[in-house]
């Protein structure tokens, strides 16, 4: 670490961030310098991460890198904060993809006017995150923009990790026969990011579910030899993860809609609001396919981790039919679960 | 989630599938010769396909879909006034969800917020009534769009914003009545209907009585029914009965939610602030004598049409609509939304025609989401 942080009295002037810290100068120095650096102490002050692990010297490891950007309003919210989202998610893709998640960059959209208590909270959220998934925050870059370009903070988060010789997840994998498997409930993140916003007039006890997946896909790793492949199911939620997934695959999956985990308090809010809970944003759910002979392993590997407690047996896959995902009510007919057109949109009555 | 898992009880619902079966059987009803019970709310058409309804009642019973979606029936001329309030200069449009999407002969609403308009979507009039308090510099505008179910949150709407003479909002009136259409479907001479299942939040509004000349004049039954898919079945089954009985009747089988009289407030604010235009566009029905609602001269200062010269204030020519769409068939009930020629075609929900493929309660929308693929092969 060659940039050192000052200790307080802070040399951050104002409470609120000014065109002047994007400027290049000396004031985007004290900025970088007290809200990042000192938080995330990357080895290097030089433009760029140089990165080494053993795990990178076996014969057959493979690189995986990812990159997402990250706009949520609002910032904040029962459960997480953007920062925490942005750290979990790309972790999470690196994850189901099979990845020891080792290094992130963070690249900040920073609002004229953002407060400057709160850059600090996301970045300490960030920091956190990282650290208890074992990963490295080791390069960034921050821009101001004036007030109304953007929405208070925008983040992007490239992720960079190692997938082991001979693991290979893919969707193309995924057997007639196969099971669905999910973590635990779903649609928490997209119900509590509703509630939030406040214009609903609702409010329910709920939680967003943003969290690293990491360690429970190395735990699944490791339990499971014959896992074919998992997806996280962030937006457009479970119904568009598995409609990816099976038409990659050539299967057709059907899901049993008394097997979802879906809270009642998320349940309800989509009965009033006219939406489905399968559509719903996650961002600490997943869902993988295994050999149905590895099913009771999986389960077993995935509770064995905080963020698998609720795992659950929701589907299977069969040959392919005429549509990739269909559901058998609890009500004994038989519906489509299509790919959602646009986004949900609360209805009228 | 109480008092809604009771409703979707499938043991119970295998005793109603049998009920109806044996009614169906004993008036002889079949594949070929059918009984066709309309449901007229776009509610109702989702719940049959969200559940698989039309797959698991007796085969000898038809669905008909009516024209109760309230985005469905919205002529594109509307949507086309609505996008050019919109786009006056310092006007905040706002809107439900559910109307972003729909076509006009130009753009929709939604394409015309990517365009510059000030486009908002509101949960509630109030919110809209809210944001032009905090915005009384711009001029803000209320899509007011639905049957008796949304026409009292606007009516009291309109009562606090002349009682508080907030004078840069108004109302941008399309609230229409559930009876009127039902009328004109009944006297058309190519349409057979049986029965129908009338609708179950407009009726706990307006009561059980508007529906009375259906059975009276017409010799229809009417069932008033739930949104759960033992609701629906029970009515099916009342319905059912009611043929074999030789009886034409209005009966309630939602009564845990719908008076008979209705709600005398929510009755009381849509008398103070609306009165029955003579007549109104109707998407696929054309003119409906007596089927709109539009603001009374008391409340004149909150409406957008007086406010902006513009829909019936002024005079409009309907818009034709595109070639091949049908879906002014579709919502009579004349065809299903499979035979339509652009089904899963020209027309889907990425690439709509009509409102019914866009709206979270149009038929089309309703066999697509849940028939998808199936769907289209069928009409193929």
């Amino acid at each position: 670490m060659t940039v050192a942080s000052r200790p307080s009295p802070s040399r951050l002037r104002g409470g609120r961030v000014t065109l002047a810290h994007g400027g290049g100068g000396r004031a985007m120095r004290v900025l970088i310098d007290e809200l990042f650096t000192s938080v995330f102490k990357p080895d290097s002050a030089e433009d760029q991460a140089r990165l080494m692990t053993p795990a990178l010297q076996q014969p057959g490891a493979r690189l995986a890198l990812t990159t997402d950007g990250y706009v949520v309003t609002p910032v904040e919210f029962p459960g997480g904060d953007i920062g925490k989202i942005a750290v979990c998610g790309t972790i999470n893709d690196l994850a189901v993809g099979g990845a020891v998640p080792l290094w992130l960059s963070a690249s900040f959209i920073i609002e004229e006017g953002c407060d400057i208590a709160l850059l600090r909270r996301l970045v300490a959220s960030m920091a956190r995150e990282a650290d208890a998934a074992g990963v490295s925050i080791v390069t960034g870059d921050t821009k101001v923009v004036e007030k109304g370009s953007c929405d208070t903070v925008f983040i992007t988060t490239s992720g960079v990790g190692v997938i082991a010789p001979g693991d290979d997840l893919r969707a193309e994998h995924i057997r007639p026969g196969d099971v669905a498997i999910v973590n635990g409930m779903l649609g928490d993140h997209g119900a509590t990011i509703l509630a939030a916003r406040g214009d609903l007039a609702l409010s329910a006890p709920l939680q967003s579910d943003c969290r690293s997946l990491g360690h429970l896909m190395q735990a699944v790793l490791t339990a499971c030899p014959g896992l074919r492949a998992a997806r996280d199911a962030t937006r457009g939620g479970l119904a568009s993860a598995l409609n990816e997934m099976a038409m990659a695959a050539g299967v057709s999956v059907e899901l049993d809609e008394s097997a979802l985990p879906i809270r009642p308090e998320v349940r309800g809010m989509c009965e009033i609001l006219g939406l489905d809970p399968l559509y719903l944003a996650n961002e600490g759910a997943l869902v993988l396919f295994v050999p149905q002979a590895e099913a009771d392993a999986a389960l077993a590997a995935m509770r064995s981790v905080p963020a698998g407690q609720g795992a659950a047996v929701v589907g299977r896959a069969a040959a392919r039919g005429t549509v990739p995902v269909t559901m058998r009510s609890a009500f004994g007919g038989t519906r489509i679960v299509d790919m959602l057109v646009g986004e949900q949109l609360p209805r009228i009555c | 989630m109480r008092y809604v898992e009771e409703f979707r009880d499938p043991k119970a619902a295998k005793g109603v599938l049998g009920a109806i079966a044996r009614v169906a059987g004993d008036i002889g009803a079949t594949a070929q010769d059918s009984v066709r019970i309309m449901e007229i709310c776009g509610g109702h058409t989702h719940a049959i396909f969200r559940y698989g309804l039309d797959r698991l009642v007796h085969e000898g019973i038809d669905f008909i879909h009516g024209p109760g979606c309230p985005v469905c029936v919205l002529p594109m001329s509307r949507v086309d006034e609505c996008v050019e309030i919109a786009q006056r200069p310092g006007v905040i449009f706002t809107t439900f969800g559910d109307a972003m999407r729909v076509p006009g002969s130009q753009k929709s609403l939604g394409q015309a917020k990517a365009d510059g308009a000030d486009i908002r979507m509101v949960y509630s009039p109030l919110d809209a009534l809210d944001l032009a308090r905090r915005n009384p510099a711009r001029e803000v505008v209320f899509f007011g769009l639905g049957f008796e179910t949304t026409t009292p949150s606007t009516a009291l709407t309109l009562q606090q914003a002349h009682r508080d003479g907030v004078g840069n909002f108004s109302v941008f009136c399309n609230h229409i009545t559930v009876p009127p259409p039902i009328k004109a479907l009944l006297d058309d001479p190519h349409m057979r209907l049986d029965g129908f299942v009338g609708p179950g939040h407009v009726s706990m509004v307006i009561g059980i009585h508007p529906y009375d000349f259906i059975a009276r004049d017409y010799g229809k039954p009417i069932v008033v029914a739930g949104f759960e898919p033992l609701d629906l079945l029970q009515s099916v089954l009342m319905v059912l009965n009611q043929i074999r009985d030789g009886r034409a009747q209005v009966e309630n089988q939602y009564a845990r939610v719908v008076p008979e009289h209705g709600n005398p407030l929510s009755l009381a604010a849509m008398a103070d602030v609306y009165e029955v235009r003579p007549s109104f566009e109707w998407r696929g029905l054309g003119e409906i004598d007596a089927s709109g609602l539009r603001i009374r001269d008391a409340y004149r200062a909150w409406d957008a049409e007086e406010k902006f010269g513009i829909g019936y204030a002024v005079g409009r020519a309907p818009v034709r609509e595109p070639d091949g769409c049908e879906c002014g068939a579709v919502m009579t009930g004349r065809i299903k939304p499979t035979a339509c020629p652009q089904f899963g075609r020209g027309c889907t929900p990425d690439t709509a025609l009509g409102a019914l493929m866009v709206s979270s309660e149009g038929a089309c929308a309703a066999y697509w989401t849940y028939g998808g693929a199936r769907a289209t092969e069928a009409a193929q």
